[in-house]
């Protein structure tokens, strides 16, 4: 590789470059501003400003979520660093890969108290996977190598690199280089699942009589999904995925339960308390899943594949715990199988199906609520989804913001691709729909793109309107518009005597479609059940332009299934009348 | 249960933080915290003492070692080892007597006409016994490095 001499900031760029960086999000202020001049004078990474750093991370997240490639934001220091601080958490809690380049104070100001300094890597540290403060220019090129090698590989996540401003200042160059390889004596995430554990698996699964395979993020972000598929179908067995692994198995599979835990489905939080075998692929046992981890699954033994040791055994002890990548191991067990596939029965497990079926009859969710034309009643929230995924022909990508409408999408809109849905499950951020779906858009220009959203979640980071217009973004704002935090209140509702302590807003909700036309794009208002569709159809028609359609639902209505706190998985609300306990 | 945990970490700024950061950021207690280079000046060896049932000692060496900065870990408990404790402890001249010190395995480090320094070695319930037994002598400031310990077997925290 030839040498040259240049700057801090331009080896920033360079290195960014290199790995294949296109496009980062970002927020100029004075720490950042030698980089920003490097943006500016090069042509290779164009650079997409946002209008509050929150919306440059959740943008780069949803990027990142979307196509599998790392997302980089590029903030200032002091509150441009503290604003990242969400976006960086939320990235955090889902292990995405992104990498966050902060602007710091000159080295011989930080810890003076200075303008606009904040100590980054202290505030930020319990919610990175690494982070790295740059202390001379020339050290730029291998940390930059270090951050994407540690956000891509092993349990992604989110790298910081505080960069204070004397480093990247052009009167100082130096050789260029770019490392080509990379080594990190104390980071060497494994991938292979250890033969034997692969084996007792393989043992156990064959066993099984009333299994359920419990998919998770990792399998998306390891782009496991056609090897849980090819397992899922090589066994016959039924699958449930998390609010983060919707998608990994296809949602409008028969054999899909839908999604489990809090506002899982009847069928597949029923199938996991009642198994006999649970088959634990990238996700980790978290609250809403188990609810109470001693009254979880006691029937069943537990396998459970995860690229990260410390998520084996930290809530559920697990009978059969793999380290690995899920696709790794999931290959290894599909290999296995091969070999044993005399030893396939799919005849044993018909009564386990029957009963999950007889489930499903029961209290499954219902699909066609747009046939039932309630008139003169209320839209409900989970019409508009429907609506949303037959207007969409189930293809769009769909980011959520966090709460009610969030569960509506997820339980609603059948996945049935990887990658398609971007929520912030983790960390449950409002405010990440609209960011995250620029990434998205970004991503993929010629694609659907749809946040699902309502009218509290929206206005946490309604600016980036602004940045939509700006770079021609056309997403389909769909917000379920119930004029209240819907969530909250339904919990006010169940546990708190129905007290909407602060859930409401007394008439102070802005007019959305005017204030989406003054950002400069469509705005379009729906009242009546009579014209969803027809707005909808409007609403995707609009190839070229942002709509924000604005929704206004049953304010009434709840989420459910919802699982009784403290109690087992089999224990749900399934209305506000009926409960599955006494 | 108290258990010893030692690990090796990159000798850089930040690395400590991190690890005590993991502590106070996932509920876990730390007892004591030694740590100092290693003759490989790029590595730190720290040595911390916890308490945990083993599931949480399990969880606190999974999550040390994802650490970045953290190369390896060790939990001491896990086999036979020996643990050492320094400590100090000052008195004025006339209200500890030599056959105490002696008796107590003490090591007179520092005296003048008005005090004395004793240095006591032992391990960390040795020590806390030794503190027992010198109350009657009023003791005016005490001092412990807080226990550092190495396994008795051929396994060795090294790279």
């Amino acid at each position: 590789m030839s040498k040259e001499q240049i700057s801090g900031a331009d080896a920033l760029l360079r290195s960014l470059h290199e790995e294949g960086v296109e496009l980062v999000f970002g927020y100029p202020g004075g720490a950042a501003l030698h980089i920003y001049d490097a943006i500016f004078n090069q042509e290779h990474v164009d650079h997409i400003l946002v209008r509050h750093e929150q919306g440059a991370v959740h943008a780069a997240d949803g990027y990142a979520r979307s196509s599998g490639k790392p997302g980089v934001a590029i903030v200032t220091s002091g509150p441009g660093a503290t604003n990242a601080i969400t976006g960086l958490a939320t990235a955090y809690m889902d292990s995405t890969p992104i990498v966050v380049i902060s602007g710091q104070v000159r080295t011989n100001l930080i810890g003076t108290d200075s303008f606009q300094e904040t100590d980054m890597i202290g505030v930020s540290r319990p919610i990175v996977k690494h982070s790295f403060l740059v202390q001379k220019a020339e050290d730029i090129p291998l940390i930059v190598k270090k951050a994407f090698h540690i956000a891509t590989t092993g349990r992604p996540g989110p790298v910081v690199i505080d960069v204070p401003k004397d480093v990247t200042d052009p009167a100082h160059t130096f050789n260029f280089e770019y490392p080509k390889e990379i080594d990190i004596r104390s980071y060497k995430p494994v991938k292979e699942g250890h033969s034997g554990q692969i084996k007792r698996a393989v043992k156990l699964l064959l066993r099984a009589k009333k299994p359920v395979i419990y998919s998770g993020g990792g399998v998306i972000q390891d782009n496991a999904s056609s090897e849980l598929i090819k397992l899922a179908k090589l066994l016959d067995f039924p699958v449930t995925n998390t609010l983060m692994g919707l998608g990994a198995y296809p949602g409008s599979d028969p054999k899909f339960l839908g999604m489990l835990g809090m506002h899982g489905t009847y069928e597949a939080n029923m199938a996991m308390h009642n198994c006999d075998l649970i088959l634990a692929v990238g996700a980790r046992f978290d609250d809403r899943i188990t609810n109470n981890p001693d009254k979880f699954s006691l029937g069943a033994k537990k396998i459970h594949i995860d690229i990260d040791p410390a998520s084996l055994s930290k809530i559920i002890d697990i009978d059969v715990p793999i380290v690995g990548s899920a696709k790794e191991c999931l290959n290894q067990i599909n290999k296995e199988l091969g070999v044993k596939s005399n030893k396939i029965d799919h005849e044993k497990l018909e009564p386990w199906h029957q009963q999950i079926s007889a489930w499903k009859e029961a209290h499954g969710l219902n699909h066609r609520l747009l046939e039932k034309k309630p008139s003169g009643k209320k839209i409900l929230p989970q019409q508009v989804i429907q609506s949303l995924y037959k207007e969409t022909k189930g293809e769009a990508f769909i980011t959520s913001d966090v709460g009610q409408h969030q569960m509506f999408a997820a339980q609603y809109y059948f996945f049935n691709k990887p990658r398609q849905w971007i929520n912030s499950g983790g960390l449950g951020t409002m405010g990440f729909g609209l960011p995250s779906a620029m990434g998205v858009q970004i991503a993929f220009p010629e694609s659907d793109v749809a946040c699902v959203t309502g009218e509290g979640s929206i206005q946490m980071c309604i600016q980036e309107l602004s940045t939509c217009l700006q770079y021609g973004l056309p997403i389909k704002i769909i917000n379920l518009n119930n004029a209240a935090l819907g969530m909250v209140k339904q919990w006010q509702d169940m546990q708190y005597g129905g007290r909407h302590s602060s859930s409401t807003y007394e008439d102070s909700l802005p007019d959305f479609v005017a204030l989406a036309e003054s950002y400069g794009h469509i705005g379009l208002k729906v009242k009546k059940y009579e014209d969803l569709e027809s707005a909808m159809k409007e609403c995707f028609a609009k190839k070229d332009k942002l709509v924000f359609l604005d929704v206004d639902v049953d304010p009434e209505e709840h989420v459910y299934p919802m699982l009784e706190a403290g109690m087992s998985m089999e224990d749900m609300h399934l209305s506000k009348e009926i409960k599955t306990w006494k | 249960m108290k258990r010893t945990v030692a690990l090796l970490m990159e000798n850089q700024s930040g690395a400590l933080s991190r690890v005590v950061g993991l502590f106070s950021q996932r509920g876990y207690n730390i007892e004591s915290l030694i740590v100092a280079a290693t003759e490989d000046p790029s590595l730190s060896r720290l040595t911390m003492t916890t308490t945990g049932d083993e599931k949480v000692i399990e969880q606190i060496t999974k999550q040390l070692n994802k650490l970045i900065d953290v190369v390896k870990v060790l939990d001491l408990g896990e086999s036979d080892y020996v643990e050492r404790e320094l400590m100090l402890v000052k008195f004025a001249n006339e209200s500890i007597t030599r056959e105490t010190i002696k008796e107590l395995n003490g090591e007179i480090v520092f005296e003048n006409n008005e005090l004395l320094t004793i240095q006591f070695v032992g391990s960390s319930e040795e020590l806390d016994q030794v503190l027992k037994n010198l109350a009657a002598s009023h003791p005016l400031e005490i001092v412990r490095t807080g226990a550092s310990g190495i396994s008795s077997n051929l396994k060795t925290l090294t790279i």
